[in-house]
């Protein structure tokens, strides 16, 4: 393949699909970070509470046959998980970030024990027969040229991912819990002398960005592919709550950064068709981040000074004829 | 007639082993402006804490219109029309005036959130109390008095009958104050019980019905107020005679330490707070600066100890430009600084008493031994500190957020106090500060000042501006509007017409002043 042709292929509704596919298991466990940030309780077991969700959701679906008990099992484990974590960490006093290493480890090692105790392979469960969750194909939009391509037949997890960016802003922004737990993430003192109980709305968030999480492991093991892999939220998880950050710990801005990210990978992997070496190509979404972000903070500054420069000129402007002077 | 509010035999001893209130009795009739006086650490927050249900006393029963109260929490003292504004204001900083009041109890429709409605709600409540906010703009961006005023409409949403006001004038002008007293009286009209904590004895006088006085965790007795004078205030709350004037010994003025030279200042939507600022600071006087809040002064202070960046003018430190230099530069040059607001700018609460006093100093001789810091050196210094200061602590190993807010204010003084600076810029020193530390404070600034400090005195009491400073500034929407050189020649009167920008001086007329 030719540069060229890489280029080119980056204008087809097969490219834009591939991001679309690709950004989906990061929104879930981004906008389950921007909950629990949110809260002042940053989960950052958003890892290995993928890979339950998408280890239970492969089992159950596999032994009962039943994608939707399957799908709900995966979210049931990983509420017991984070409510696990959220326990330890505000009612025992372990600290947050300490718990979270503690249950990614315990996920990713559990979830490869049990499943060599299942199925007697330790690299996945190709050899299980287990479901995934149906595609939609959107009435009339799937018959319009290149939107329908692009828009329509994605799985339906994909249209929950997008559908779940517009219910976090109205649940953070329009509702009383919402609301109440922002309070609590930026001054628990506050919410605490307004009768808010700080421990058990840090305990919701901590829970909803578990299930959150588990959706994303879930979009993996039973639509991206159709099978568990030993470890397979691959940094996911990561990126999800690098998202919230950079998408100014908003929903929209962190669903979009997530979908910054699965572009960035869908080119790196159309670069990896060419000569480049992999690990290279793979550097590039993430390189490219981080040189945004110190850009953005560096014009930030830039616009501030210039801006009071500015202002000053002009105030100084009006003020001659009247001119003082210094001594 | 039975009280509304009843407290019997409170003690209260914190997990630290601090007695904060020690065998308190205090009782509040309805319709009563009741004030609440004492040292800094006396049990006052610790006691009214306990009456909103944030801290649970240690022995002792509450009692509220007739019924015993167990509160477990805050809820509980809201749902007995408890309400209480902080010393430390609990706002959500990037949230609205009008969310913050809402908070935890937003009226909705259908399920959401009815933002128009929590707009006019605000809007009306402010209405009906004269209490004047801006429902729709961000706390971040709102002025103290404002802060304060959305507190006490957070407790009128939630139907508050008895209202707690914990130091509530500390952080106000004296206009605002005012404002806040008609307040105070409407709410009292009204029907509703106000308890009033200050340091100002003067305010005592003004709005009280009766007052309590405490002193180290018990309580000294109540009193109708106008039974009371203030000496006789004061010295049930030391327990000693207090001076409330202070003396000073005769100025002596030096070389002119700090030349601030047509400074400027404009905020980041383009507001112009600091106008083509003039003037020196020279060793051995205090220079204060007179003005109605948000008129430039916060600005000012912050412009010159390096937090905000001016849009121009100079200031010079001998030769040197310091408008260039980090804080950290700044400081290295022997300029200390007392910030307005202890919590954001003056302490790190989490951290010990001994890290907040060492933390402009640490990476010096003699308390960095190589690549450690030299905690033997920094024991017996602080130790020293706190006793100088009289700062309420068992030891200072503990963190700041255990301290009472007026002993908190002292660890930020010590700190200042002890560096030896050469120029001193202090915002509102004594913000907070009881009668008895405030006097401390004063004599200390002018004690330094005789050493040869300069000093740069913003304080929001005029008369504390009056009677500690050398030579004074009027500042009027970031303008000098003129310059007084002899404080003790100038009335309060006459200041207050160019604090508001009534008379004006001629830059020619001030020149040689400043
Ligand atoms: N959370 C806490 N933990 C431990 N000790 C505390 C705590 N809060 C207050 N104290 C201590 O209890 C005592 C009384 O404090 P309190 O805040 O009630 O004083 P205050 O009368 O309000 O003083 P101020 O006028 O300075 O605000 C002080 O010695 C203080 O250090
Ligand atoms: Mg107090």
């Amino acid at each position: 393949m030719t540069f060229e042709t890489v280029i080119q292929s980056i204008f087809t509704s097969l490219f834009l699909v591939s991001v679309i596919r690709i950004s989906t298991p990061i929104i879930f466990p981004a906008l389950g970070s921007l909950v629990s940030v949110k809260a002042g309780a940053s989960n950052k077991a958003l890892e290995g509470l993928m890979l339950v969700g998408a280890f239970t959701g492969v089992m159950v679906s596999a032994y009962t046959g039943n994608v939707w008990l399957a799908v709900l099992c995966g979210m049931v484990v990983a509420v017991l998980i984070s409510a696990l974590l959220a326990i330890f960490h505000l009612y025992l006093g372990t600290d947050l970030f300490i718990g979270s290493l503690a249950v990614n480890m315990m996920c990713s090692g559990g979830t490869t024990f049990l499943m060599y105790i299942i199925t007697g392979d330790k690299g996945n469960t190709g050899n299980l027969a287990s479901l995934s969750v149906p595609n939609v194909h959107i009435p009339f939009i799937k018959d319009i040229p290149f939107i329908g391509e692009v828009l329509s037949g994605h799985n339906v997890f994909t249209y929950l991912a997008f559908f779940l960016t517009f219910v976090i802003y109205i649940f953070l922004y329009r509702t009383r819990y919402g609301v109440s737990l922002r309070a609590v993430g930026e001054n628990p003192e506050a919410a605490t002398s307004l009768g808010i109980n700080v421990k058990r709305v840090r305990m919701t968030a901590l829970i909803i960005s578990g299930v959150l999480s588990s959706l994303g492991g879930m979009n993996l093991s039973m639509a991206y592919l159709q099978m568990f892999a030993r470890d397979m939220s691959a940094g996911r998880g990561w990126i999800g709550l690098a998202s919230v950050s950079l998408g100014g710990k908003k929903p929209l801005g962190t669903m979009l950064a997530a979908v910054l990210f699965g572009f960035s990978d869908a080119i790196a992997n159309q670069f990896g068709s060419l000569d480049i070496p992999a690990q290279l190509v793979t550097m590039i979404p993430y390189a490219t981040t981080i040189i945004a972000l110190v850009v953005y903070a560096i014009q930030q500054r830039r616009a501030i000074l210039s801006r009071m420069k500015k202002f000053q000129k002009e105030n100084e402007e009006q003020l001659k004829g009247a001119p003082e002077k210094s001594e | 007639m039975r009280p509304l509010i009843d407290l019997i035999n409170i003690d209260k001893v914190y997990d630290n082993g601090v007695v904060a209130n020690n065998g308190v009795n205090f009782s509040v009739k309805k319709g009563e402006i009741h004030a609440l006086v004492g040292e800094n650490g006396a049990g006052k927050s610790t006691l009214m804490k306990i009456l909103y249900g944030m801290e649970k006393p240690t022995e002792g029963e509450i009692w509220v219109n007739g019924e015993q109260k167990h509160f477990n929490s805050s809820t509980d003292a809201i749902a007995a029309t408890i309400g209480m504004v902080h010393q430390n204001f609990m706002l959500v900083p990037s949230f609205t005036v009008a969310e913050n009041v809402v908070l935890g109890d937003e009226p909705r429709k259908n399920g959401l959130i009815d933002r128009d409605a929590v707009l006019n709600i605000t809007k009306d409540l402010s209405d009906q109390f004269g209490l004047f906010v801006q429902p729709d703009a961000i706390v971040n961006s709102i002025n103290v008095g404002m802060r304060q005023r959305v507190e006490i409409l957070k407790t009128l949403y939630r139907k508050a009958e008895i209202l707690i006001l914990d130091e509530p004038t500390a952080v106000l002008t004296p206009q605002e104050t005012d404002d806040l007293f008609i307040a105070i009286r409407i709410l009292v009209k009204q029907g509703k019980t106000v308890i009033f904590i200050t340091h100002k004895l003067r305010e005592v006088k003004e709005i009280s019905d009766r007052v309590t006085v405490m002193r180290h965790g018990k309580m000294i007795g109540t009193l109708d107020t106008k039974d009371v004078s203030r000496e006789q205030m004061a010295n049930m709350m030391v327990g000693r005679e207090v001076f409330l004037d202070i003396k000073k010994p005769k100025i002596k003025r030096g070389e002119k330490r700090m030349r601030v030279k047509n400074l400027s200042y404009v905020s980041e939507i383009g507001r112009q707070l600091l106008r083509n600022v003039n003037f020196n600071l020279y060793a051995g006087e205090i220079l204060g600066i007179a003005g109605v809040e948000g008129n430039g002064q916060t600005e000012l202070v912050e412009v010159l100890t390096g937090l905000k960046p001016a849009a121009g003018g100079t200031v010079l430190i001998g030769d040197c430009n310091i408008l260039e230099s980090t804080p950290r530069e700044i400081r290295l040059r022997k300029i200390a600084h007392i910030p307005e607001d202890r919590l954001s700018n003056g302490v790190a609460v989490r951290s010990t008493i001994e890290e907040n006093i060492i933390v402009d100093r640490y990476f010096q001789k003699p308390y960095r031994n190589g690549l450690f810091i030299n905690r033997k050196v920094v024991k017996t210094e602080c130790e020293n500190l706190i006793e100088k200061f009289s700062i309420l602590t068992p030891n200072g190993k503990l963190p700041v957020s255990s301290l009472s807010g007026g002993n908190m204010q002292k660890v930020v003084v010590a700190r200042e106090f002890s560096s030896e600076p050469e120029v001193l810029i202090a915002s509102q020193p004594t913000r907070g500060i009881d009668v008895g530390s405030t006097e401390f404070i004063r004599e200390q600034l002018v004690e330094i000042r005789s050493k040869g400090t300069a000093i740069l005195l913003v304080s929001a009491d005029l008369s504390e501006v009056m009677s500690v400073s050398d030579r004074i500034v009027a500042l009027y929407e970031g303008e000098i509007t003129g310059v007084f050189p002899d404080a003790s020649k100038v009335s309060e009167k006459e200041l207050g017409l160019y604090m508001l920008g009534v008379k004006q001086q001629t830059y020619e007329e001030m020149e040689k002043y400043l």
